[in-house]
């Protein structure tokens, strides 16, 4: 404590509101620049320490609880040379940024000749800062035109466990010298350093957008034909138009659902933006309108209101399969009768399951296992994002993944002491 | 290591991979002595020709066993000499995995096998309307290995992204000969992030899983002449300000358009100081406004001559001169360097007028050839090499044009990687903290520093060594699991 004190950096005893995934640190630090994050992690290091970073908290009930939790490093206050938290230069297309900054901020920057610039990266949860996006890899529905965080970043500075501070790539878009250390950050739950500064590429905010909104019924719901598989119709119907939807030169933005599982009727959004979005939407809503019956799909300047939000918050799955499989990524969460919120970016293969909040530890160990079983033979994997305490002592979080012994021996040569975030990740890391 | 103790792996390579698939012919061997970047030249101990992700693997596992550093070998055409192969160590190449696995139209992907070219995985899917959309020059060669290795870009990066951007997983084998899946889809580190660009120093890749990309409605490319590339670079910055992202934007100057023309008779406006290509792909509607908006601020900047290429024909015609722009100014110059750095985009005008007076004082002419939308430079510097000291003077000034580009917050390069040739420049842009930390990646997926040695960093740090803050024996090699070299 006194340690700690010493380096000069704001200190305060934690309390309950503090807690990652129910655990609650000792004490919190708010430090303000890259230095002051690098003197409480050297100080850590010597006093043995377990640390974790955390920026607004919006996902921090995501991930594992760690195994100990000594010292929370809060974002919040940290500046990129003692003032600014936002450097941004219009001309290059480029930020950068401090990592306690709340990711929406980026959403609309002041550019050249009035236009405006974005980071193209949609934050599904408010406030949720950028340490905290880069740190659990999350995006919204138009990654499936500009990719995720790590597509756009182009440069960070990290804290590593034992207070070396680096740095990596840089404030160009184009740069192949040397490891991209901020991708290996992406997604790393806290478990590798701390993320201070990032830099991303930013892209001009588009002059106009469209939403195509169309209504499909349920896939779980018989088709027509009925017969041994009464459901193959409309699951064919979803895999369908979202094949069609994306390769479709229309080029859109996102494409997006969301379904009431399993007896709901299921929405489909597709987002069109740039110049003539109006006229490029028009054979989107035609390539829709093909395809279903009814009042077929029609276009709005605003997008549903579920759009870039997730489907709930105390448990939450993600899903990820080959697009074309996503008929039949649907039935697997249909498949155990369970109401659950399903939403996401269907074409990226990506989506978010909110099961009924009030399951127990065993039913949702079911559920979890039977829809990754499922996905696993799409080609495709399930993992559990948040969860609260109880269930989440028994249900597995992670599911297979490939690459573990390789990231295992990243974790052991990052943080041999194994003091940040232990635990928050799969395989103990 | 002295040759003969390469014997026993040898023996055993050609056990497993057939003789056929070794070689240690003199001759032979020769033909492997160096990539793109000529004037590094090692000639290796041995070449292997594995044919599956198995055979590399077993490959890799025998020169783990016998500390036999390896280098692996795509098409060789990369120019910062990664694929120099060690006098003393094994050259894996590439060149019979060139099957394309799979190809899924309806999941945009294929699966690929390293070896397989740039340009074959378009040319498999082109009839159905998709691409692969990252095209380095030397697309119709290159192999998707090396381009994986090098996070390889091309002249359609600045609106489609590069190599990390359109590889989905890889199948990698490590320094440690396992055979380990690499994907995006999976939680956790980024490791296929990090793997990318990483020069065949974490390991070899077997397998490439790549998106395809749907190919545009529309492609339209306009060409417009300056009097120089001053204005030329004004129109750059006015055109990416009015918020336009085109597929490309490409400038030439005068020296490197006399190249070209003399070359290959390109027919650019007479009297450009400077001209630059501009390409929009997309929707109709999209590219229609795109195209008006670009041909305004052209004029506006003061272009003195626009050309509009709508078909391919027209299209081929205009990128006919900056296609051959490398091979032409051979034909004006005896010997040249060609260089690669990055500059923020608005300091181009800046940096160009640098490397102009750069090149007056040197007395050594200097022809650039870019990708001006992202400020990526390819200044070839001209010499004669029979001339005493003018190798050395070309040297001076394309060093010095990389200083300038971490002056202005650029990078050492923007495509072609650090390889053997800047490795000593890779301390210009980060400091010793930055490089000991890459340095942890490199030990955890490659202990003993076996996979393309001396390649990327200036004289690393060994894996047992503790950067930073020294702490003592490091916990690895103290509980037994890690060795100190
Ligand atoms: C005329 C010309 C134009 C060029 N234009 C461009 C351009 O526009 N954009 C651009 O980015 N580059 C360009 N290049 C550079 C070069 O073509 C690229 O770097 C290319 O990706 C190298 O591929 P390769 O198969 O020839 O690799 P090689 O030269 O054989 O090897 C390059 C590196 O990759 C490693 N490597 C090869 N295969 C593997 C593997 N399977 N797993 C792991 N590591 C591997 C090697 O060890 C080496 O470090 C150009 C080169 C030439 C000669």
């Amino acid at each position: 404590m006194d340690a700690l004190r010493r380096t000069g950096v704001t200190i305060r005893k934690a309390g309950p509101g503090d807690a990652v995934a129910g655990v609650t640190p000792r004490l919190v630090a708010l430090p303000e620049t890259t230095g002051e994050v690098a003197a409480l992690l050297r100080v850590s290091a010597e006093h043995d320490l377990a640390v974790v970073p955390a920026g607004e908290g919006t996902k921090l009930g995501w991930g594992a609880p760690p195994e100990r939790c000594d010292l929370l490093i809060d974002t919040c206050c940290l500046t990129l040379d003692g003032r600014s938290t936002v450097e941004h230069a219009p001309g290059d297309l480029v930020v950068r940024v401090s990592a306690g900054v709340p990711a929406a901020t980026l959403a609309s920057l002041p550019g050249p000749s009035g236009l405006r610039q974005e980071l193209a990266l949609d934050t599904p949860l408010p406030g949720g800062t950028v340490g905290g996006t880069l740190a659990t890899a999350i995006a919204g529905p138009r990654r499936l035109r500009y990719g995720t965080a790590r597509d756009l970043l182009i440069g960070a500075t990290v804290v590593l466990a034992d207070g070396t501070i680096a740095t990596s790539g840089g404030r160009v878009v184009k740069n192949v010298a040397g490891y991209d250390l901020g991708k290996l950050f992406c997604g790393s739950y806290g478990t590798l350093g701390v993320i201070t500064e990032a830099i991303f590429r930013l892209h001009p905010v588009p002059t106009a957008r469209r939403w195509i909104v169309a209504t499909l019924p349920s896939p779980a719901a018989p088709g027509a034909g009925g017969g041994p598989d009464a459901t193959a119709g409309p699951r064919a119907l979803v895999a369908g138009l979202v094949t069609g939807l994306a390769s479709s030169q229309a080029e859109p933005s996102a494409i997006e659902l969301d379904w009431p599982a399993p007896h709901g009727d299921l929405t489909l959004a597709v987002l069109v933006e740039g110049r003539a979005a109006e006229e490029r939407a028009l054979p989107l809503r035609d390539l829709i309108g093909g395809h279903i019956l009814g009042d077929g799909a029609h276009v709005s300047d605003r997008p549903p209101p579920w759009w870039n939000t997730l489907p709930g918050e105390e448990v939450l799955l993600e899903l990820r399969f080959p697009p074309a499989e996503a008929g039949d990524a649907l039935r697997a969460v249909a498949a155990r009768g369970l109401p659950a919120r399903v939403r996401g970016s269907v074409a990226s293969g990506v989506l978010h399951v909110a099961p009924p909040p009030a399951l127990g530890g065993p039913e949702l160990s079911a559920f979890v296992s039977s829809v990754r079983d499922d996905l696993g033979r799409l080609g495709g994997g399930v993992i559990v994002l948040a969860v609260p305490p109880e269930p989440g002592r028994t249900v597995e979080r992670w599911g297979p993944v490939g690459a573990l012994p390789l990231m295992r021996r990243i974790k052991e040569r990052f943080d041999p002491g194994r003091r940040m975030s232990p635990g928050r990740f799969a395989g103990g890391i | 290591m002295p040759a003969q103790t390469l014997d026993e792996p040898i023996r055993r390579f050609r056990e497993f991979l057939g003789p056929g698939s070794v070689i240690t012919d003199p001759v032979r061997l020769r033909t492997y002595e160096c990539d793109g970047l000529t004037h590094h030249r090692a000639v290796p101990a041995v070449v292997v020709l594995p044919e599956s992700a198995e055979q590399v693997a077993a490959v890799v596992r025998v020169c783990d066993e016998h500390g036999v550093p390896f280098v692996a070998r795509g098409a060789g055409t990369g120019l910062s000499g990664g694929a120099l192969p060690r006098t003393d160590g094994v050259l894996i190449v590439t060149s019979r995995m060139r099957r394309i696995l799979s190809v899924d139209l309806a999941n945009r992907r294929a699966v690929v096998e390293p070896g397989v070219t740039n340009l074959a995985i378009t040319e498999a899917v082109r009839d159905q309307g998709y691409y692969y959309a990252p095209d380095p020059s030397s697309q119709q060669v290159c192999s998707i290995g090396g381009n994986v290795a090098e996070n390889s870009g091309g002249a359609h990066c600045l609106k489609h992204g590069f190599t990390v951007n359109h590889v989905l997983a890889l199948e990698i084998v490590t320094p440690q000969g396992e055979i380990v899946e690499l994907s995006a889809a999976d939680p956790g580190y980024d490791l296929l992030g990090a793997f990318i660009g990483s020069e065949g120093t974490l390991g070899i890749a077997t397998k490439v899983t790549v998106r395809l990309t749907r190919a545009p409605r529309n492609v339209t490319t306009l060409l417009a002449a300056f009097d120089g590339v001053e204005r030329g670079g004004q129109a750059v910055s006015a055109i990416i300000g009015g918020g336009i992202l085109p597929s490309a934007i490409e400038m030439m100057d005068a020296l490197a358009i006399e190249a070209a023309e003399a070359a290959v008779a390109c027919s650019y406006p007479e009297g450009a100081g400077a001209v630059l290509i501009v390409e929009l792909d997309g929707p109709v509607e999209e590219v229609a406004h795109e195209l008006g908006e670009v041909t305004r601020i052209c004029r506006e900047s003061g272009a003195f001559a626009l050309r509009t290429a709508a078909d391919p024909a027209e299209r081929a015609a205009v990128w006919k001169g900056r296609k051959s722009a490398f091979a032409a100014v051979g034909r004006i110059s005896p010997a040249y360097i060609v260089q690669d750095g990055v500059v923020p985009r608005t300091a181009l005008p800046e940096v160009l007028a640098s490397i102009d007076r750069l090149s007056r004082e040197h007395g050594i002419r200097v022809a650039n050839v870019f990708h001006a939308g992202d400020g990526n430079l390819h200044p070839l510097v001209l010499f004669d090499d029979r001339e005493p000291g003018a190798g050395e003077r070309a040297e001076l000034v394309s060093g010095r044009i990389l200083d300038l580009c971490v002056e202005y917050g650029g990078s050492i390069t923007g495509e072609h990687g650090v390889g053997v040739d800047k490795s000593r420049y890779m301390t210009k842009m980060f400091s010793d903290d930055d490089l000991d930390t890459m340095q942890l990646v490199r030990c955890a997926f490659d202990p003993r520093g076996l996979s393309n040695p001396g390649k990327v960093f200036p004289t690393p740090r060994l894996c047992g060594e503790v950067p930073g803050v020294r702490r003592g024996v490091h916990p690895l090699v103290e509980s037994g699991r890690a060795e100190q070299f």
